[in-house]
């Protein structure tokens, strides 16, 4: 684990280079852990590091990167429950899922398949970020991965679940976007006066079930 | 109550923002220049941080239900009052604001705050997700606005003096700097019209990445990220929580005000100082604000 910073008001501790479930574990505890300590003003996790942010009048770098250390090495000491299984019901194909089609041609199989392949997957929520309550997901089989659109739609409908390259994800808000989707769910990821606000958390498994 | 009467280019209720919820995908929103907001609140004898609202290039027109006091901070945008102190404004009166002769933002605070609901723990709108202020948006005319009781303090009766505007943007140097070579501190910088609350896109000679591959990670307020066309980014307020491409530096806390009141087609350069000078200078600009505590 590496601390260092990133700004006069942020701290960067990152865990390597690579996206893997025994890294992401190491940033699940490590963002547990980081609540109980005083002076952090926000926490962005990602695949491999967590951003902490402070503010700088009240908070000295130096022994918030202390205290993170002790959090990380009594974090390393604790296992991780058993991770939450969530549901996504997802409407493929048709007005809910535009490109479902293109994907398929793509790929030279009919978009019973796709859905079969994008519905057969165990996914693991690495992070939220990006937009409020976006789940970034590891897990989609390569054999659907297609390129993002070349032109980004204006606006995508809440909801929308979408292949980007490699990644798969749902767009919680409407939003404009660039990865080709292929259907819609009716569960609100998003909804900033419900407590928690998000429907999906960092470290939750992830199965979309067709409708 | 405030009846708005012509809501300005951008007008939005804001604070000082949202924290706690960046790993939700939330970014903290707040006002632009949070400086500003917190003298104009200061001078009306609010707490710093209380809801007032920030006006974007051209200023809204607004009459008063009943006797307040408000204070006007930020850039000068033609209002008959004098900004950076407190005043009076009557019953039935209309504030009339014009367009800029400065920077990007003004600020009008009133004395017991704007009151309106606070949304995950903050006033402060959040245009791009259409989160918290008055509805998620911009004001529109004909909207009326509640005035709260936040006062804590009576008025003041001193002014106090607008921050010296530097003639560069002092940034610290960014998690991945050593992607690039010296030339973003070299040249001059184009403030272009597609800038927001969300970022403002810079114009010039495109930047070369030497080296790198990186992992999205989490972003600061004020890191200056560059895309592959080579032509940076200064996220601000609004911005996405996350992202993958390397940043070259950061702007220093204590110049994040001046991000929020550039305009587009200004011009501007960039100033690498260590992180212990940073806070040196972010330091002293407090102790301006401490006089009005």
């Amino acid at each position: 684990m590496k601390i260092r910073p990133a700004s006069d008001h942020s701290l960067l501790v990152s865990f390597g280079d690579t996206i893997a479930p025994t890294v992401h574990r190491q940033v699940l505890r490590l963002v547990r852990r980081l609540p109980g300590v005083p002076g952090i003003r926000n926490l962005n996790p990602a695949y491999a590091s967590v951003l902490v942010s402070f503010n700088p009048l009240e908070t000295d770098a130096a022994e918030l990167a202390a205290r993170i250390g002790e959090a990380a090495a009594a974090a390393d000491e604790e296992s991780l429950s058993e991770p939450r299984l969530i549901e996504v019901p997802v409407e493929y194909g048709g007005d809910a899922g535009p490109d479902l089609e293109e994907v398929a041609k793509f790929h030279g199989i009919p978009p019973t398949e796709v859905v079969a392949l994008h519905s057969s997957a165990d996914y693991l929520v690495y992070f939220l970020g990006f937009s409020p309550g976006f789940p970034y997901l590891g897990g989609m089989p390569e054999a659907i991965a297609t390129p993002r659109l070349a032109r980004p739609r204006r606006q995508v409908p809440a909801g929308s679940v979408a292949i980007g390259g490699s990644q798969t994800g749902i767009y919680p808000v409407a939003s404009p976007g660039g990865w080709r989707i292929i259907g819609r769910t009716p569960l609100e990821l998003f909804n900033p006066n419900r407590n928690p606000p998000v429907l999906l958390g960092i470290g939750d498994r992830l199965r979309f079930v067709p409708l | 109550m405030i009846q708005v009467v012509a809501p300005g280019f951008q007008t939005t209720v804001q604070d000082l923002g949202r924290y706690g919820y960046g790993h939700l995908g939330v970014s903290a929103s707040g006002a632009a220049d949070a400086f500003s907001l917190r003298a104009a609140n200061l001078l009306v004898g609010n707490p710093e941080g209380a809801a007032a609202l920030e006006m974007t290039l051209v200023g809204g027109t607004f009459v008063f239900e009943r006797d307040a006091v408000a204070a006007l901070a930020g850039s000068d945008f033609g209002v008959d009052h004098p900004m950076w102190e407190p005043f009076e404004i009557r019953a039935g009166e209309a504030l009339r604001c014009g367009a800029t002769r400065s920077g990007a933002r003004c600020y009008l605070a009133v004395r017991g705050g704007v009151d309106v609901p606070l949304v995950m723990g903050s006033a402060s709108t959040h245009l791009m997700t259409a989160l918290g202020g008055l509805a998620g948006r911009a004001l529109r005319k004909g909207d009326v606005l509640p005035i709260g009781n936040a006062a804590v303090r009576p008025p003041a009766h001193t002014t106090i003096p607008p921050p010296a505007m530097q003639s560069a943007l002092r940034v610290t140097a960014g998690p991945q700097a050593e992607f690039f070579g010296r030339d973003f501190y070299d040249v001059e910088w184009g403030v272009t019209e597609e800038s927001n609350r969300m970022g403002l896109r810079l114009r010039g000679p495109a930047l070369e990445a030497h080296s790198g591959r990186m992992l999205t990670e989490g972003v600061s307020l004020g890191a200056v990220q560059v895309p592959p066309d080579g032509q940076p980014i200064i996220l601000f307020v609004e911005h996405q929580t996350t992202g993958g491409y390397p940043k070259i530096a950061n702007v220093i806390s204590a110049d994040l005000h001046a991000v929020g009141q550039l305009r587009p087609r200004d011009r501007v350069r960039f100033d690498r100082v260590s992180i212990e000078t940073a806070l040196r200078f972010l330091r002293e600009q407090e102790g301006w604000l401490r006089v009005l505590a």
